[in-house]
């Protein structure tokens, strides 16, 4: 076992890992962060999806020690600090972008990352950047309303409810 | 997965140390690997991770070529190369999805040479040249087979130098489950001719259709390859398409790419 240290949604924490022990499993046994959901384990849903130092990466295709040091943030890290719901959480729900819900704090994950490169995008653009969040149940159109919304644009015209 | 020792050197020289050891394997971006170690096809007793070692990542100028570092992430490489090779930023903002961007690297993609990969297309196709901690590979030499290269055991990739061309274009025809090219298509137009590097469509992995280049360097428009054909032998059959499906594709997609070089 090896000690890692890293920033998790702005706290300093550590924990003993092993060398194969995986981010998604660091996040969710090691620190009990379990809003973080496996969902195929081998990189093609996205619901793992977690931020690296900003960008979006799919944390159960990477290595807790490779990213030792970095600040990482998890779906537990969106929410508002008096604890209501963030701006694109919020809009998810507004908009009935989730059913089930699984993968649900990657979306959101992956929706943060295109609005921090790109504020105002267009319905095609949010699509294209959502292909790798796989989502089983609501068949993608009130996710990518809920997007939209939560980057402030009318979505009156947008999809179906 | 099995476990093993996980070492970060911040030097190319600390990580060619570190690769001689017994068992030793090359760790970049991981997106290949990491699915790989899972399903136990591959178990290294050490894994080396090359993502600590800063001058290896970063894209620059170098006499005219473009200086691509090894461990820099497709997302990098699509933001900051488009301003000096917009078609090398398309075809490294078309590979997997977002969050594989953020990870996967050229080096790695390069190393690995799967034969349905982008970037061992863009590679041979612009005739770059593969620097590594102790030569220069041209691309030619580089691509061996499928899944292999000319590396040597404990070899790592520390850039790739791009000569920039008049013209490119890289055209994919995607694989949507795997996000890979089905069948991919770089088109390259220098001073000296043309080069198209097919990836996707032989069992031997990324090719260059000489036939094409010869016609398009002569004339580089989608009428000047009408006549030819590529022939299905060799060519990956599966079932998402037979051989002769990804032959012709090739040829459409060559065409593609001439009609949309920029």
């Amino acid at each position: 076992m090896t000690n890692v240290t890293m920033t998790v949604n702005g706290k300093a924490v550590t924990g003993d890992v092993e060398g194969r022990t995986l981010l998604s499993s660091f996040l969710r046994e090691g620190l009990g962060l379990t809003g973080t959901h496996v969902g195929c384990d081998t990189s093609q849903c996205g619901a793992c999806v977690v931020h690296v130092d900003g960008r979006p990466v799919k944390s159960c295709t990477v290595f807790a020690l490779d990213v030792a040091g970095a600040s990482v943030k998890t779906i537990e890290g969106m929410a508002n600090a008096d604890g209501s719901l963030g701006v694109i959480q919020q809009a998810f729900q507004d908009h009935h972008g989730l059913q089930c819900g699984f993968c649900t704090p990657g979306m959101v994950m992956s929706a943060a990352a295109l609005l921090a490169d790109n504020p105002k995008p267009t319905e095609a653009e949010v699509r294209h950047y959502l292909e790798g969040n796989i989502c089983r149940c609501t068949g993608y159109h009130n996710i990518v309303k809920a997007v939209l919304a939560a980057s402030g644009q009318d979505v009156a015209a947008v999809a179906a409810e | 997965m099995h476990n093993f020792d996980f070492v970060k050197p911040s030097s190319v020289a600390d990580a060619v140390r570190a690769m001689s050891a017994e068992g030793a394997q090359a760790l970049s971006g991981g997106q290949t690997l990491l699915p790989t170690m899972k399903q136990r096809l591959a178990a290294p007793a050490v894994l080396v991770s090359l993502t600590g070692i800063a001058d290896t990542r970063g894209v620059c100028l170098d006499n005219g070529a473009l200086s691509v570092g090894g461990a820099t992430t497709h997302a990098v490489v699509a933001s900051e190369a488009r301003r000096y090779y917009p078609a090398l930023a398309d075809l490294a903002g078309g590979i997997g999805d977002p969050a594989v961007r953020s990870r996967g690297t050229i080096g790695g993609s390069l190393a690995n040479n799967d034969p349905s990969a982008c970037y061992p297309a863009a590679v041979l196709a612009s005739g770059a040249t593969i620097l590594t901690d102790r030569r220069r590979i041209a691309a030619d030499d580089f691509f061996q087979g499928m899944f292999s290269t000319a590396l040597h055991d404990g070899e790592i990739i520390t850039g790739v130098l791009f000569p920039i061309p008049e013209k490119a274009a890289y055209v994919k025809f995607n694989q949507p489950a795997s996000r890979f090219a089905l069948t991919g298509v770089f088109v390259a137009k220098y001073g000296s001719g043309v080069r198209v590097a097919v990836t996707g469509a032989s069992t031997d992995g990324v090719f260059r259709w000489t036939e094409a280049e010869r016609a398009l360097s002569a004339s580089f428009t989608p009428a000047a390859i009408a006549g030819l054909s590529l022939p299905s032998d060799g060519m990956i059959a599966d079932l998402h398409g037979s051989a002769a499906y990804r032959a012709n594709l090739a040829k459409v997609l060559t065409g593609r790419g001439v009609a949309s070089a920029h």
